[in-house]
């Protein structure tokens, strides 16, 4: 083809018809046929985002009436039975729901904006991906609310959670559930590495990458790694409930702590697949209100690749408490001090990219400072839990529960909320009210601390967790209170998040295409961005494109009237091919129905395994069915 | 003022894209890239299920605890089969990458045909290993970690004659198809040195031990 | 007592050593960071000055510098403290087997004298000063024995044993609690540790021995009838009688716990009675059925369980 050709972009056209021809190319179809078959990754992360706030809110009125049933001692709001699907759905839910769906949620919706790219890699993967969650948790809380929700905690420990202690169907709609969504994690897990190796802009080399997609990167290969083993373990698990094998049986020959070493393999990990993308939410907005590149680029990307490598290695210190031969135990306590450094850098990088900068104290900003002030807590507390000795005291006890909020909702949600009031503008054109921001800062700063400081000594005074209740007199009652106060500021501060939210969708001030006048590309499209994202490919020439230059450098040359990418070298990021991109296509859905239909009915019978085999190959092979017409078009 | 503001940033045109392919073999390919994230997942599961099967067999005194020992008969048919089928997947590959399509068309075939074959063995494979999945933690690791492998087996059976189909049809003689074809042959690949390890354990463990 | 806090064992205090030491290392990185951070977002902003930059990577030396030491120095605190904790009880004079069910405890007093090995159930006595090590099992799931004024947890795992060593060094009532989740009633599977002199625990543990009295007295003897005739014997034990079951708590010298149902109740009368009117309604999903007594049969029972002294 020749340069100036009509169906290329570039200088001859007028940029309003170029936008006009590429909307017709890319754009879905209108109505719920288009929300149906819709790849726009933008579309599809957005829904994941909505959908894991919507968990996220289930999740926390779970939280909130287990804290009013521990206001006082022996009260009798909820019994046990209610009292222990309530922390199983809690844990489950934010962590399986929430934590790690959000953060893939964010990359989903961020990453190919920040590479320069028209769509993410294998979008029907990814649109597959969402409805696969989406049942895998509607799967859960349905039987929440039919009164079969899963009892056995999030961890789901065997033999309590075997077919001999949990009999019914609880634990393998929990097990299933497990297996629906991370399913779903490994395959934008995919997705995502895809994308960022192979479709960043012209001239985006490795070390001009954001620090953000660095950190989607580095989780995504977590991902790959950690969730084979808790698919491994919950098969193993469903499969010695429903057609009797012996895994996890010791009277057969089998073993309980194999599931244990099977869940911390992945259980360990998952929390910085949770955490790690919070940093990178962190290192944009620090860069953004500092007006300055963050301190230190190659050392906060070594420490991201370190803490994923050494998240690997300390499993075990959750099984302190089960008698392992001490040698071993010392080696997970130093593996666990060690992976303290990689983050005490990033910690200092931070800040010390403040001392150099200039602050703009915005609502986002405010969220990070408060990420510093309580994460780093967790994070101490965290190399208390290293050491053996001390585990052994504080192990399974509110001192763990306080650790654990403060390194999750620190280290995680505190970012999350801060990357809410910072991409909302992005996403839906217009600006988050600043002064409910800030309110909403402080009662959730104030409220958390005042939930969870307490319980570092409720642990510490031995008040063990999961307990659903406990006797007056043990010293307990005060705090205990004390912490339900504070869950009702944190529920307040999260209202005054959602009626913020609805504010400005109604009548938000409008945001323009770079409010905080930030560097990386996902400003230098419209807000909300078009379904093509670009008009032209950028090209990069610097670490901070928008910062670099007043005017935006781009790329000619791409098909206006086919979905079509630029594929670049892993390294270099130097053009290298045009990459037809997928149209939309309902059989992702419908796989996702088929697949979904599968997990449900295999926990009622083991056959649902071979003849659900059927639909699922059918939907597949229709999915990767050549669409020829436009497809062969290009290739000649 | 509207909510698609677009920014004024003024553009500034670098260079030119329309020069470049539009499809490319091995890592210049995204297929590539989803297939190795695929291979790393399933590695990694498959990993977990060898170490699984090697931890449960330190509890026992005796392993395989009172069963009958594997007979090697099929296990070993199927591995000289599947490594020999290295060659004609070679083939394959390296046919694919040029788009060559008689002789992809022929190996494709081929690669068919050898898939079904082991699938037959696999089933008499299974009935040697003199175990049920619930007698005993080493009958369900045994059972679980030769399904798992049938699970890729059949699998990429499925994937091969559906590119059969595809290379007889007018889809065939396309670059993205020899990709696919040439993605498929990796797929292979990886399903013949996962089964090397596996059979060490299955067979090999047991009389070790 | 029941904290980490009030370490009265040697374990204990050897772990209680090892908070403080965290807790004043991390306290003082805490402040460091603080520091840092309100000193970045205060402090006055002159002209740019292009030397920053230089000494911040000076200072981020320094910090990694500060982090590996204080690191090393807990991890050597942590280990040093773990072969303390090894070393503490290597020559017992206690032995016992402690098993988990749901949701209490089984305590066995282990002796190479068949005749002198004792049995009972959620409150362990100990002659204050002496080694203990206890052989930890479970009946059916994971539970986690955690007394925390004198040591720290050790899981209770079906098919792997496991054992735990404490050594109480004062005289007095020490709470533990099951600490890994184990279900239904996790929360209240409780047990008492009663340290006392060596001749109170001598004495005690004779009075262990001895089989229960015979029910002489009118009330007592139908209770005890009671006991047989509503099958409470098919689960409880009692030494000296037919009662020999081991699915529930060992009932021989129940009168002498100060709790009833693995702490979840005080051992007096009036709490016993209504324990055994409705035990689900004290513990709701405890394995104890409830069984329907008149009233009169109910006191005798009462009466008959009072005398297992």
């Amino acid at each position: 083809m020749s340069a100036q050709s009509p169906s290329l972009d570039g200088e001859w056209l007028d940029e309003s018809a170029t936008r006009q021809r590429l909307e017709k190319t890319w754009d879905d179809a209108p109505g719920l046929w288009g929300a149906l078959t819709t790849l726009d990754h933008k579309r599809v992360g957005l829904r994941y985002i909505v959908t894991a706030f919507g968990f996220f809110g289930l999740a926390g009125v779970a939280a909130f009436v287990m804290r009013l049933q521990l206001a006082h001692a022996e009260n009798d709001l909820v019994g046990p039975d209610l009292y222990n699907q309530l922390f199983t759905m809690h844990g489950s839910t934010m962590m399986f729901l929430f934590a790690v769906p959000i953060m893939q949620a964010v990359g989903i919706y961020f990453v190919p904006l920040m590479v320069g790219t028209r769509a993410i890699s294998f979008p029907r993967l990814l649109a597959f991906s969402y409805w696969i969650y989406l049942f895998g948790g509607l799967l859960l809380w349905t039987a929440f609310f039919l009164n079969i929700g899963p009892d056995a905690g999030w961890f789901a420990y065997v033999p309590l959670s075997g077919p001999q202690y949990s009999p019914g169907k609880r634990v393998d709609i929990w097990a299933q559930m497990i297996t629906y969504t991370e399913l779903s994690s490994i395959a934008v897990a995919v997705s995502t590495i895809a994308t960022i190796f192979k479709q960043r802009a012209p001239g985006m080399a490795l070390n001009r990458v954001p620090l953000f997609v660095w950190a989607i990167l580095v989780m995504s290969f977590m991902v790959l790694f950690a969730m084979p083993s808790v698919m491994i373990g919950s098969s193993f698990l469903i499969m010695d409930r429903l057609v009797g094998t012996h895994f996890f049986n010791p009277a057969e020959g089998g073993d309980a702590l194999l599931w244990q070493h099977l869940f911390w393999f992945f259980g360990h990990p998952e929390v910085y697949i949770i955490f790690i993308p919070a940093l990178g939410m962190v290192s944009s907005i620090v860069q953004t209100f500092s007006r300055r590149p963050v301190f230190g680029y190659p050392l906060m990307v070594l420490s991201l690749i370190a803490t994923s490598l050494f998240a690997f290695g300390l499993w075990v210190h959750h099984m302190f408490a089960t008698g392992l031969p001490r040698l071993g135990n010392s080696f997970y306590t130093a593996a666990s001090m060690v992976i303290a450094i990689p983050t005490g850098i990033q910690i200092f990088g931070w800040i010390a990219t403040v001392w150099l900068g200039k602050p703009r104290f915005t609502t986002p900003f405010l969220f990070i400072i408060g990420f510093i002030v309580v994460f780093v807590i967790g994070g101490l507390t965290g190399v208390m839990l290293a050491s053996v000795p001390l585990d052994l005291q504080v192990h399974d006890t509110y001192f763990v529960v306080a650790h654990f909020h403060y390194v999750l909702i620190g280290g995680g949600v505190f970012p999350l909320l801060g990357a809410v009031y910072y991409w909302f503008p992005k996403i839906t054109g217009r600006l988050l009210d600043e002064r409910l921001g800030k309110l909403n800062f402080w009662l959730f700063f104030i409220g958390f601390n005042v939930t969870f400081f307490p319980m570092h000594y409720l642990g510490l005074a031995g008040m063990p967790r999961r307990v659903y209740t406990y006797s007056s007199g043990l010293g307990w009652d005060g705090l205990n209170l004390l912490a339900t106060g504070g869950a009702v500021l944190i529920a307040i501060s999260l209202l005054l998040l959602a009626f913020n939210i609805v504010r400005s969708l109604r009548s938000g001030a409008a945001a323009g295409a770079n409010p905080w006048d930030a560097d990386t590309l996902e400003w230098a499209t419209s807000s909300p961005p078009l379904s093509f994202n670009f008009t032209h490919i950028p090209l990069v020439t610097g670490s901070h494109p928008l910062w670099d230059s007043e005017r935006l450098h781009v790329m000619r040359g791409l098909r206006l009237d086919e979905r079509e990418l630029v594929l670049t070298t892993v390294l270099d990021a130097q053009p290298d091919l045009r990459e037809p991109s997928v149209p939309p296509s309902i059989w992702p859905f419908l796989a996702a129905i088929a697949v979904g239909t599968m997990f449900v009915t295999s926990i009622f019978s083991p056959w649902a395994v071979i003849v659900g085999a059927i639909p699922i190959a059918i939907t597949l092979t229709a999915w990767f069915w050549p669409k020829s017409a436009a497809e062969e078009e290009i290739e000649q | 003022m509207s909510a698609r503001d677009l920014d004024e940033r003024p553009l500034q045109f670098m260079g030119d894209l329309s020069h470049l392919e539009d499809h490319g073999h091995s890592h210049r390919s995204l297929t590539w890239w989803g297939m190795m994230g695929l291979i790393c997942v399933e590695a990694t599961a498959l990993g977990l299920a060898v170490v699984a099967y090697l931890y449960l067999s330190t509890h026992e005194q005796q392993w395989p605890p009172a069963y009958l020992l594997p007979d090697p008969g099929w296990g070993t048919a199927f591995t000289v089969i599947v490594l020999l089928s290295f060659v004609p997947n070679m083939l394959l590959d390296k046919r694919a990458q040029q788009e060559k399509l008689g002789p992809v068309r022929l190996w494709i075939v081929v690669m068919t045909v050898i898939g079904f074959i082991l699938v037959v063995i696999r089933y008499f494979e299974f009935r040697s290993m003199h175990v049920a999945w619930s007698d005993s933690a080493y009958g369900s690791a045994v059972i679980v970690l030769l399904g798992l492998h049938t699970v890729h087996l059949v699998t990429d059976l499925y994937d091969s004659i559906v590119l059969v189909v595809l290379m007889f049809t007018r889809h065939g003689d396309t670059g993205r198809r020899y990709v696919d074809v040439a993605e498929n042959a990796i797929y292979w690949n990886f399903v013949i040195y996962v089964w090397v390890p596996i059979y060490v354990v299955l067979y090999f463990v047991p009389r070790w031990l | 007592m029941h904290s980490v806090l009030q370490a009265l064992g040697v374990h204990a205090q050897h772990i209680e050593l090892v908070w403080h030491t965290m807790l004043w290392v991390c306290g003082f990185m805490y402040l460091l960071v603080i520091a840092f951070l309100i000193h970045a977002i205060w402090r006055r902003r002159g002209d740019s000055d292009a030397e920053a930059p230089r000494r911040m990577s000076v200072a981020l030396a320094g910090w990694i510098g500060l982090m590996v030491l204080g690191l090393f120095g807990l991890t050597l605190t942590s280990f040093l403290t773990d072969r303390a904790l090894v070393h503490a009880a290597s020559e017992p004079q206690v032995t016992l087997k402690i098993t988990g069910y749901q949701w209490w405890w089984e305590i066995e007093y282990t002796n190479p004298d068949p005749s002198r090995q004792v049995r009972t159930a959620n409150e362990i006595h100990l002659p204050v000063g002496a080694q203990v090590l206890a052989e930890l099992g479970s009946n059916d799931v994971i539970h986690s024995l955690w007394v925390p004024s004198l040591n720290g947890k050790r899981d209770l795992i079906p098919g792997r044993p496991t054992e735990i060593s404490l050594q109480p060094l004062r005289i007095g009532r020490y709470r533990g609690q099951c600490a890994e989740f184990c279900g239904l009633q996790h929360a209240k599977m409780a047990l008492e540790v009663v340290v006392e002199s060596q001749q109170d625990y001598d004495a005690w543990y004779e009075r262990q021995l001895a089989a229960a009295p015979p029910a002489s007295e009118a009330r007592a003897a139908r209770g005890q009838q009671v006991f047989f005739n509503t099958a409470c014997n098919l689960c409880h034990a009692i030494a000296g009688t037919d009662a020999a079951a081991t699915v529930g708590p060992d009932l021989s010298h129940v009168a002498s716990r100060r709790m009833l149902a693995a702490g979840a109740l005080p051992n007096d009368p009036e709490h016993l009675r209504r324990w055994l009117q409705n035990p689900q309604r004290e513990k709701p999903g405890n394995h104890m059925p409830i069984v329907s007594l008149g009233r009169d049969d109910l006191d005798a029972l009462i009466a008959y369980l009072g005398t297992l002294q």
